[in-house]
């Protein structure tokens, strides 16, 4: 809640120190009109609101892991780290009640600890020492160093002078002091805002881990042989995917029989999501290769099927009369008129397949294989590999929207007429 | 036997719900080689069906066609079709689409080049031919339209409201340059058109089609394209009997849409 109120402030914010402080001193023809509220033509996104969104987004990321990135004043509140202490009110049988203190040392996790030192004091509780790792919790056996043990009818009453109960707990300014049903103190220190490093490591660290699997590899893969299996999976599958489905596609888009023999199959295939294919296509061909380039065929070659038989009826008829009239043959006019005629729409139908194929090997790769970006973030999500997790979501990231810019360059090449006409 | 024959061509469409509709009735033409005709009617009267049927995309359900002595079964490069709009290869620059008949004929660059250039000079696309189509104006669309339809040296040219999505002004220049061509081509010219003005001007006959069925109505043999070829179309417009003939046709085209109203009217 507060990462999003903070977000939100940013929002805000940043939007009235943008339009108060920056004046635009643009006087194109869009800044001189008047009525720009629903003239989609003049909404143009605000670069600045673009750099400030991904910046804010790393700054929480950061303040919020306690990253080494930002300077120290922007850290959320982290963890409590050093040594905390609290008194312990204790009765036992036949005996007055006694106050005795207890140290805990919180260290950071992953660290080397040594217990602290501390005078056992005068009475017959005597003092505790314990050590307890930030963000985790640890009984504390307050009797078991005391003259009275539980034999005696040891109890503790109070903590810090506030009465305690089984089941009760007193909050002191190092954390939380509860007590289990059987009497035992249980000592949770404060937990700060930031996230520990397990559920959120910080940027730096899934950095340093990116170059640690760049080098050295992870499951006996490097990372580039990881994304590098999956996007070759991606390639072969679509590719093949290409070369069946566009014929496939044209030919549906030219012949009746062709039509009717597999518009049932195409408008079958086309709803069931590749991804419901995986476990029929791990049966029959297994984790290997050949089951993942086979699936991404299959999430490929309707879609190209599809967008090669709109390509055909997105002719226009007086095209196709004009070449013929020109004296074109039948296969002049595939050739000249059909095929260059359906390559917007075979473009369009590539990047969704592109699209739709990335998706389903990654999805393919969670559930089975030896390698692949899906395998490195589902393997380390077993081990609890945060930062392993949250670099490969975003390589992938990178990985689907870098393909989506080559196959945008590839088609403003290629296609210059596409939406001029 | 030379020139275009239209023998008692009859069009039925069968309608889904049963019906059908008399797209054109008995309608016979003989067109003499070099003759430019402009078709006008209402909407509806059949006259891009009669187009389409001489241009060889529809087969008629009744009548002939002939040309220089053969049946017309198909569409061929012997008959040439400009078509209103949208019809240009926009993957291809300027010349490749003018070139596109000599090309698929199989014929090699010296054999097409020369004259594929005096036709892009012809019409005024000297500068233009290397550019895409997509990047010219409609006027200049039209144009590379025209010149690709000639490269080709057809018989025949049929013209579907070539200049219809044209400005006044465009269209104005666009028509003398369409006699310009024909004067100078001496091809035979079918010309469909919705403007009364257009047909006046560009017909050297000039047929009126009725509809339901779509029959021809009245056919005029005029002066004003011959005038035209020589002297400013503004000036063929002022003429007195150009004046006359224009209203005569309105009206004439007038009273066909308010039968076809009243008609409508009645069984609604």
């Amino acid at each position: 809640m507060i990462v999003f109120a903070i977000y939100f402030a940013i929002f805000v914010i940043s939007f009235f120190v943008v339009k108060f402080v920056v004046h635009r001193a643009a006087t194109d023809y869009t800044s001189l009109k008047t009525v720009t509220f629903g003239d989609e033509s003049a909404v143009t996104p605000n670069r600045i609101a673009s750099v400030v969104s991904v910046l804010s987004i790393f700054l929480l990321w950061a303040a919020f892991t306690g990253s080494t990135l930002v300077p120290g004043f922007l850290h959320a509140p982290g963890p409590f780290i050093g040594d905390a202490t609290f008194t312990y009110t204790a009765q036992a049988a036949g005996q007055a009640p006694d106050d005795a203190t207890v140290t805990i040392r919180v260290f950071e996790v992953g660290t080397e600890v040594e217990q602290p030192v501390v005078d056992p004091g005068d009475g017959w509780a005597k003092n505790d020492v314990d050590t307890v790792g930030a963000w985790r919790s640890g009984l504390i056996r307050v009797d078991s160093n005391d003259e009275f043990g539980r034999d005696d009818g040891h109890e503790v009453i109070a903590v810090n002078g506030e009465p305690i109960a089984p089941g009760q707990s007193v909050f002191t300014k190092f954390g939380r002091v509860g007590m289990s049903p059987k009497g035992t103190l249980n000592f949770e220190p404060a937990k700060g805002w930031q996230m520990e490093p397990i559920w959120l490591p910080a940027p730096e660290a899934v950095w340093v881990r990116v170059g640690e699997i760049a080098t050295e590899g992870y499951r006996s893969f490097t990372l580039l042989e990881h994304l590098g299996y999956s996007l070759f999976r991606v390639v072969v599958g679509f590719v093949f995917g290409a070369l069946v489905g566009i014929p496939l596609g044209f030919a549906m888009g030219l012949s009746n029989w062709f039509r009717g023999w597999f518009d049932p199959i195409v408008e079958f295939m086309r709803p069931v999501p590749p991804l419901a294919l995986i476990p029929l296509v791990i049966i029959w061909a297994g984790i290997g290769e050949v089951g993942k380039i086979i699936l991404l065929f299959l999430a490929a070659l309707w879609i190209m099927a599809i967008a090669a038989r709109a390509g055909v009826s997105g002719v226009s008829i007086s095209k196709v009369h004009a070449a013929y009239s020109l004296g074109a043959s039948k296969f002049q006019i595939m050739r000249h008129v059909i095929m260059p005629n359906s390559l917007p729409e075979i473009f369009t139908g590539a990047r969704v397949a592109m699209g739709v194929c990335w998706g389903t090997v990654v999805a393919a790769e969670l559930v089975a294989a030896e390698k692949g970006a899906g395998m490195m973030i589902m393997v380390a999500s077993k081990f609890q590999q945060t930062d392993i997790v949250l670099m490969g979501i975003i390589l992938i990231g990178v990985i689907g929207f870098g393909i989506d810019i080559l196959m945008r360059m590839a088609e403003k090449a290629l296609v210059p007429w596409k939406g001029r006409t | 036997m030379s020139g275009l024959t239209i023998e008692k061509i009859s069009m039925r469409f069968d309608l889904p719900n049963g019906s059908s509709v008399q797209a054109l009735k008995d309608v016979s033409l003989q067109l003499a080689e070099g003759e430019l005709l402009s078709v006008l009617g209402p909407s509806g009267c059949g006259k891009t069906t009669l187009l389409n049927i001489v241009a060889g995309f529809l087969a008629p359900t009744d009548g002939t066609i002939t040309l220089n002595g053969h049946r017309v079964k198909g569409p061929d490069a012997e008959r040439g079709m400009v078509f209103q709009q949208g019809a240009l290869f926009e993957w291809m620059s300027v010349r490749e689409n003018v070139s596109f008949g000599p090309r698929m004929a199989g014929k090699r660059e010296r054999d097409w080049g020369t004259h594929v250039d005096h036709l892009l000079d012809v019409v005024g696309l000297r500068d233009f031919k290397e550019k895409a189509v997509y990047e010219l104006s409609g006027g200049m669309q039209q144009r590379v339209a025209l010149a690709r339809c000639l490269a080709n040296d057809p018989d025949v040219i049929l013209m579907d409201e070539p200049l219809g999505a044209l400005d006044a002004l465009t269209r104005e220049k666009m028509q003398g340059l369409v006699l310009k061509l024909w004067k100078e081509t001496g091809k035979t010219i079918i010309l469909i058109t919705h403007s009364v003005e257009e047909a006046l001007l560009l017909g050297e006959r000039l047929l009126v089609m009725a509809p339901r069925p779509g029959r021809i109505h009245r056919e005029y043999r005029l002066p004003f394209a011959d005038m035209g070829v020589n002297a400013d179309l503004r000036e063929v417009k002022k003429h007195p009997d150009f004046g006359q003939k224009r209203e005569e046709i309105l009206s004439m085209i007038w009273d066909m849409e308010e039968e076809i109203m009243g008609r409508t009217e009645e069984s609604a």
